[in-house]
């Protein structure tokens, strides 16, 4: 029993070991190796990393309840380009030019919209073909990168709206923008995994399928929400970012799949569903950041940050399968 | 003792009729309220048939089902939930990583407003059913940390949100321990107690005679008649189940006995099996018998290397062998026609003729491609010896029908000439016609210098094809019986447990 | 009876139904423009084609053994950008065999921990993506690799030279093809890795070692890669580091559409080859016909949720499958 809740827990209180551990070895690290004048672990740099863990993490918490559910979405990154361009172009069309400000809600509208229904189209196909979600958000991740694409041709997309940018460049209570944004979506779908019927589905049918589906849970509308929920919040972080930056490149959100479904896995969502927590992602995400950063601190460039994420992943996936495997009387099959 | 005037739940005349088989003939029933009532028969007598129409994933192709006074239809398994029919199948399905409470009411969670779930109601309701199973543990516990007996419990658990007219236990102390079991009973006195009418499907003599009012038995799919517990005794309906016709005659040994190829000694796995002895010798066919979970399979698997023994030694030819794998028991001249024939013993998308080779495809070359030739004559060797009936080697394996699918299967181990086969359920789902070829086949092969072991659920093949039998029950051997002094009333009692008198 | 037939209809389409859907778009191109069926058209196509054909061929491989391999495009890029680099510094002969077994031993490093220790290949590779992308960076210091003296070489041989009339890649692709054709169709070990994706129980049970047939197909996949990126270095004498991006997605494109189910047990050569003309062509046509190139990610797409779609119910015998 104890070593069952040992290892259970490990898996979820693992990911903050993991930080700390990060925070420690860059601070003592960068006092060797670093370049730069200051501390690794100053408030501000810290406010930064939060606010850089937005877009991922935005994602990341809706690909956390996708994961739960058994799905998952390849397509994240080509809906986050192609939010980021109808919120910057809607800003320009004829129609809003009377609006003045306002144009600013509208797309933010329109962009999350966007999100939302390319979202339930993947939910849609993955109900009603049966075709594995898998395979459905590859091939979505190629044709929406086409929409991309199509949009601009391979230049990018740009509008600056000042009052757009001073927005996103505020701070409230000392935290960026994009950092409330983020806490507040961990905490709307934290609310929703764990005290909602929808959320608590999401577990059940992860976890038993079957079970799920003889009790009377309609499977397929379930699915299809989840997918619109990962579809706009892939959005929001799109609206987000771009509310700062101004412009989008046709190839902008290449990997961010990668980067996403690491941080899951990474914050202790099993793979094959039906357990899993935003918290947990959240720290994931966190873990990600820092890792960037701290690596950067130390002098590593982007291509390393690149092979050390990738090989986590890996050594995640590898712990995950040993803390999972049954004993030993299973069929050596 | 007064009594209410309609049964609990009652069946009329059920009729279900598969592809070949009439798994349900004219059967009816009915369960009072507050009884216990056991449904016995033979694997393949038709109780999980009329499970599976009670519980609406079959509809009866005739006859009526009544829940009280009422006829219901019932579409699909949340229907006959709604209707008070509640099942505990052998297989539990939870939805491990939530609480007790979430997967007692899996589904019909209470809601407040904005779909958050109402926990405190939720959590009362199940406490309250709790409180009446009288379990140790709460509401919250996360049903994966649950030992199986508790996890059976929450399953009860869920029987309960409905107000069930009946309940349907199949086969509930499989994996229970002994005081589980008393606790599984209490509840049961309870559920008794508060008027539900209960089915009660085991092979489990004992436990029948401890717990029941009434049995039933059915035999082929035919209701061969309910008694009072208190009024028979287990040889009554041990011969109920088996009916005394036994059409099949038993082989006549007339060949001689070879060396001992196969010797197991003080063979032990967990809780799989325990103390397992035996001898195979050529020419000899060793039955197993038991009910499922008796063992047989675990000893089988271990024997072909997909399952490791803790204690005890396999001595093949006089040689004392691990193995470690299938490929090593194959190479030691071990052959295993496994258990389910579309899961592990055939690649369903793949033809005829390569399922056949699969094992020995290394062998078959000519420099190194696939000799097309050498694996056509093997393919044609087995098709005419076991009257395989295909268009061709080129069609595709999981187009043929189960009997000709078993055949491929047996003739893929056969070409290995193995020193022991052991063939898992020869003719399970397979018709009666290709059903004595394979007994026939499997003599013949005894008579031809082969040790092979069968294992069977099916007590007529087992009696007609086996030279010895191997009684298990929970992982034991109660009894090894010879030709001699085998009859179907000790073989049946043998593997229900009860040990000899 | 008229059920009947329309099932036999469907089943047919849903098997065939890639040729079919080919068949149209090559006749519609074909009318849209007179250029496209000329011999110099379907040559380039088939040129062009060369090197993600190359991939694809080894994809194959671990698609049927019932994996995924989402790493290639990425080694492809490590492959290119270390034979350039090495070629300056070993000279080709020493190079291009390096290369190869620096190649083989990230191919074998994944067949090792998706074939041995049975991680998940969807994650594993995902992340051997990125590994390898930061790999081929480091390697390369973020600069583009070049060769120095482009004159002074054979090296270019691979990539532009030409043999009895046809382009040097075209004969990699096609020798290539027809010996892992042959491996895969004719071999016993062709037989296992089928064994393998289309029930690892069965295999299993038939004593197929699984962990060696899965890690031996990614070292095929990887050989195919490394070959891959040898024509793209000897094509181009010089690359960016990102050149293989993406790759990984249009050779898993032209893999389904070559009709093999992704759950694996099924597919051929000859079937990868039939997808990746499609691609080729369908790329090709909307090119002749003015369409920018990010058109066919849209139609490629529709076309793969066809394929799967009519395929899965194919098998279920049913068009409508809803959950």
């Amino acid at each position: 029993m104890i070593s069952d809740f040992i290892k259970r827990n490990l898996s979820t209180s693992a990911i903050w070991l993991f930080i700390i551990f990060e925070l420690l070895f860059f601070s003592i690290a960068g006092h060797y190796l670093s370049f730069s004048d200051g501390e690794f672990m100053d408030l501000g740099n810290m406010l930064l990393l939060l606010q850089q863990s937005a877009p991922i993490g935005i994602i990341a918490v809706g690909m956390t309840l996708i994961m739960v559910n058994g799905n998952i979405d390849l397509s994240v990154g080509a809906v986050f380009a192609i939010a980021g361009i109808v919120m910057l172009d809607s800003m320009t069309w004829g129609m809003f030019s009377g609006l003045g400000d306002w144009v600013i809600i509208v797309s933010w509208i329109l962009a999350l919209a966007a999100g939302a229904l390319l979202g339930a189209i993947n939910g849609l196909i993955v109900w009603k073909t049966g075709v594995d979600a898998f395979i459905v958000t590859l091939g979505s991740m190629l044709g929406y990168r086409g929409l991309v694409f199509m949009f601009n041709g391979e230049n990018p997309t740009s509008h600056l709206n000042w009052t757009l940018v001073d927005f996103a460049e505020a701070q409230f209570l000392g935290f960026n923008t994009a950092t409330w944004f983020l806490a507040g979506s961990v905490l709307v779908i934290w609310l929703v995994t764990r005290y909602t019927v929808h959320g608590r589905n999401a577990y059940a049918i992860g976890n038993n399928r079957t079970a799920a589906v003889n009790a009377g849970i309609r499977v397929g509308p379930h699915m299809v929400i989840n997918f619109v929920i990962i579809g706009f919040l892939a959005a929001l972080s799109a609206v987000v970012f771009y509310s700062g930056s101004g412009s989008v490149n046709p190839n902008d959100g290449q990997l961010y799949e990668l980067w996403v479904i690491t941080a899951v896995v990474l914050g202790g969502t099993k793979l094959a569903g039906g357990s899993g927590s935003v918290i947990g992602t959240l720290g994931g995400v966190i873990a990600i950041q820092l890792l960037r950063k701290g690596l950067g601190y130390i002098g590593a460039d982007t291509s390393t940050v690149n092979l050390v994420i990738g090989l986590i992943l890996i050594v995640v996936l590898f712990l995950d399968r040993q803390l999972n495997v049954k004993g030993a009387q299973e069929l050596k099959v | 003792m007064t009594q209410p005037t309609s049964p609990a739940l009652r069946l009329e005349g059920i009729v279900k009729t598969f592809p070949g088989v009439k798994a349900l003939d004219n059967v009816s029933l009915d369960v009072m309220p507050g009884e216990v009532h056991a449904l016995m028969g033979e694997n393949g007598a038709g109780k999980s048939t009329l499970m599976k129409v009670l519980g609406g994933i079959y509809q009866p192709d005739e006859g009526l089902i009544y829940v009280g006074d009422t006829a219901v239809v019932m579409s699909n398994p949340l229907d006959s939930k709604g209707k008070g029919i509640v099942f505990i199948h052998q297989e539990l399905s939870l939805a491990e990583e939530l609480s007790v409470a979430e997967n007692v009411y899996l589904g019909e969670l209470p809601v407040k407003s904005f779909g958050r779930v109402d926990w405190e109601t939720l959590y009362k309701k199940t406490d309250t059913i709790l409180a009446k199973l009288k379990v140790s543990f709460n509401a919250r516990t996360r049903v994966g940390d649950l030992s199986i007996a508790n996890q059976q419990m929450v399953e009860i658990a869920r029987a309960l949100t409905v107000d069930a007219k009946a309940v349907i236990f199949d086969e509930p102390t499989a994996s229970l321990t002994d005081a589980e079991k008393l606790v599984l009973f209490e509840v049961i006195a309870d559920l008794k107690d508060q008027g539900v009418g209960i089915v009660y499907i085991s092979h489990r003599m004992e436990e029948i005679f401890k717990m029941t009012d009434r049995v039933s038995v059915l035999r082929d799919g035919q209701y061969q008649g309910s008694l009072l517990t208190a009024d028979t005794n287990e040889e009554e309906i041990t011969q109920m189940m088996i009916g005394r016709k036994l059409d099949l005659t038993r082989a006549p040994l007339n060949h001689e006995l070879g060396d001992i190829a196969l010797e197991v000694r003080d063979l032990s796995c967990g809780s799989s099996y325990r103390n397992v002895n035996f001898q195979v010798r050529c020419g000899e066919v060793l039955g197993f018998y038991g009910l499922v979970g008796a063992g047989r399979t675990e000893i089988a698997e271990t024997l072909f290397g997909l399952r490791q023994p803790n204690t005890g030694t396999i001595l093949l030819d006089g040689e004392e062998m691990h193995i470690r794998s299938p490929s090593a028991a194959i190479r030691a001249g071990i052959s295993l026609v496994p258990e389910d024939r579309k899961t592990q013993g055939l690649v369903l998308g793949m033809n005829c003729r390569d399922n056949m080779t699969l094992p020995q495809v290394d062998d078959m070359t000519a420099g190194p491609f696939v000799s097309d030739g050498a694996e056509v004559a093997v393919f044609d060797l087995y098709r005419d010896r076991l009257d395989i009936r295909t268009p061709g080697w080129r069609q595709t394996v999981g187009n043929l029908s189960g009997g000709n699918q078993q055949k491929i299967v047996i003739g893929k181990w056969l070409s290995m000439h193995p020193k022991v086969l052991i063939v898992d359920e020869p003719t399970r789902g397979i018709d009666v016609g290709s059903k004595s070829a394979i007994h026939k086949l499997i003599r013949e092969l005894a008579a031809s210098g082969y040790a092979i072991i069968v294992i069977s659920s099916e007590m007529p093949e087992v009696l007609h094809v086996s030279d010895r039998i191997v009684a298990m029950f929970s992982g034991e051997i109660i009894r090894t019986f010879t030709a001699e002094d085998v009859t179907e009333d000790n073989l049946i009692q043998a593997i229900s447990g009860i040990k000899s008198k | 009876m008229a059920n009947i037939a329309r099932q036999r209809i469907l089943t047919v389409i849903g098997k065939q139904g890639i040729l079919i859907a080919f068949m149209l778009f090559m006749v519609i191109f074909a009318l849209a423009n007179s250029n496209f069926l000329s011999l110099d058209n379907l040559q380039s196509v088939i040129r062009s084609s060369a090197i993600l054909g190359v991939m694809a061929l080894g994809v194959t491989f671990v698609v049927i053994s019932g994996n995924l391999d989402l790493s290639v495009g990425s080694m492809m890029s490590f492959s290119t950008i270390v034979v350039l680099d090495l070629h300056d510094k070993l000279g080709p002969n020493l190079a291009i065999p390096t290369m190869y077994l620096m190649t083989l031993g990230l191919g074998g490093f994944i067949g090792y921990l998706v074939g041995y220790l049975r991680l998940n290949s969807l994650i594993v590779t995902l992340g051997m993506l990125s590994a390898i992308h930061g790999l081929t960076l480091t390697y390369s210091g973020g600069q583009n690799m070049d060769i120095a003296d482009k004159s002074n070489t054979w090296f270019g041989f691979f990539g532009r030279g030409e043999m009895f009339g046809l382009p040097v890649p075209i004969i990699l692709f096609i020798l290539l093809a027809a010996f892992l054709g042959v491996l895969l169709a004719k071999t016993p070990f062709g037989r296992k890795v089928y064994a393998v994706g289309g029930n690892p129980t069965a295999a299993a049970f038939s004593g197929i070692p699984r962990a060696r047939t899965v890690f031996t197909c990614y070292l095929i996949s990887a050989f195919c890669v490394a070959t891959a990126g040898l024509i793209q270095a000897s094509r181009s004498m010089g690359s960016q580091n990102t050149v293989g991006q993406g790759y990984e997605l249009e050779v898993l494109a032209a893999v389904i559409l070559g009709g093999a189910s992704l759950l694996g047990g099924s597919g051929t050569i000859l079937k990868t080859v039939i997808g990746i003309l499609i691609l080729g062509f369908i790329q090709n046509g909307l090119l002749l016909m003015g369409w920018p190139f990010y058109v066919q990610f849209v139609i490629t797409w529709i076309i793969i949720i066809l394929a799967v779609w009519l395929d899965i119910s194919a098998k279920r015998g049913k068009l409508w499958a809803s959950i």
